[in-house]
């Protein structure tokens, strides 16, 4: 899944997989953290965003 | 391979006659040239409808989901391994298919044919490994393997791998394809000029999902874009929602994707749909060494859990 999509044009690092049991939970608090540090490097997503649209 | 149509006949009636099978899914000549059409035979007196040349590009497996007969159905290389898929996914059973072998040459595209010339095609003769095309007022001779369909150019499984009969001896497999070279150029790319590219790609989506229907592997009673409850992809043609479309798509077809190309040569406005399901295919290939539709006896990669399944990306 995560080859296609970044092979689609989706930046490495935006799509993160893992698995974590309910008692690990101080592996649980790793992965946030490092989810959060490598999306916040990437910036705000430009693609894959469905603009609404506007009315009045 | 127009020889070939005197010995489908040949053997769809002698299986009809027989009691072999109650119906041969063959194809006969379409209304126009180049579309060549699926059609199905009940009465041994009408074999003579069926046809066989190189516009007979539709995957006849895609005809026999939920099939109660016994069917017999003219085969090609791509065709046998959908029919090995369907057997594999329990759409239609071994017993209930009798598979008439057609060693493939290759099928014509038809919009390079109509590329090559000006004016309309009246009529697309072959003569062995040369194609003639003729129009009102012009006629002219091209190489088949000029205007072959971009699977077809890099196939290497055009030997039926499942049959009961063949029409002909195999023809020789092409040794040394590189059937990845358009993937890897994509590949090179960085990401957000991957993005344009399909963005490009997709930008004629008109939505109408003929890739869809002309897909062996869609087989769903109700398919994902046709639910409203929920509804998991939206039904405009936003470039978001038609994305999402093509990627979902490609998914459902990850592992099983036999690269017929029934999907690229159903779509109207000619978008290389292949792109996102040949990169799966590569995947699967390099990942778990499989390639779908080769065999029964095994059963594909994401259908079971081996310890030495790549795990890499899990954290």
């Amino acid at each position: 899944m995560k080859n296609l999509l970044e092979h689609s044009g989706i930046e490495p690092g935006r799509l993160h997989f893992s698995w974590v049991s309910s008692a690990e939970s101080t592996k649980f608090v790793k992965v946030v953290h490092e989810v959060c540090a490598a999306v916040k490097a990437l910036g705000p997503a430009r693609n894959f965003v469905k603009k609404m649209a506007e009315v009045a | 391979m127009i020889e070939y149509t005197a010995k489908i006949r040949e053997i769809a009636e002698r299986i009809l006659r027989d009691g072999t099978v109650d119906a041969v899914l063959g194809f006969r000549r379409g209304s126009i040239p180049m579309m060549n059409e699926p059609c199905l035979v009940k009465d041994p007196a009408q074999v003579q409808t069926l046809v066989w040349d190189s516009n007979c590009g539709i995957n006849l497996a895609n005809y026999l989901i939920g099939r109660k007969d016994k069917i017999g159905v003219v085969a090609k290389g791509c065709d046998s391994r959908n029919i090995v898929t369907h057997i594999i996914e329990n759409q239609i059973t071994r017993e209930q298919v009798y598979v008439i072998g057609v060693p493939c040459t290759g099928m014509i595209d038809k919009r390079k044919v109509s590329g090559s010339t000006g004016g309309e095609i009246t009529e697309v003769l072959e003569e062995g490994t040369r194609v003639k095309i003729k129009g009102a007022d012009f006629e002219t001779t091209v190489d088949k393997a000029d205007v072959l369909q971009d699977n077809c150019a890099i196939c290497v499984h055009p030997n039926p791998v499942l049959h009961d009969e063949r029409v002909a001896e195999p023809v020789p497999v092409p040794q040394d394809k590189d059937r990845y070279e358009d993937v890897r150029k994509v590949e090179a790319l960085d990401p957000q000029a991957k993005w344009e590219y399909f963005e490009d790609l997709i930008s004629g989506c008109i939505r109408c999902y003929a890739c869809r229907n002309a897909c062996p592997l869609c087989y769903c009673p109700t398919c994902f874009v046709d639910e409203s409850k929920p509804q998991w992809v939206g039904k405009s043609i936003d470039p978001v929602d038609t994305r999402t479309f093509h990627l979902l798509r490609a998914y459902h077809c990850a592992g099983r994707c036999t690269d017929c190309g029934a999907c690229e040569r159903a779509c109207p406005v000619g978008i290389k749909v292949r792109q996102f399901t040949k990169k799966l295919e590569k995947d699967c290939r390099e990942l778990y060494n499989w390639e779908a539709g080769l065999t029964l006896d095994v059963r594909p990669p994401l259908d079971v859990y081996r310890p030495e399944d790549p795990g890499d990306f899990i954290k």
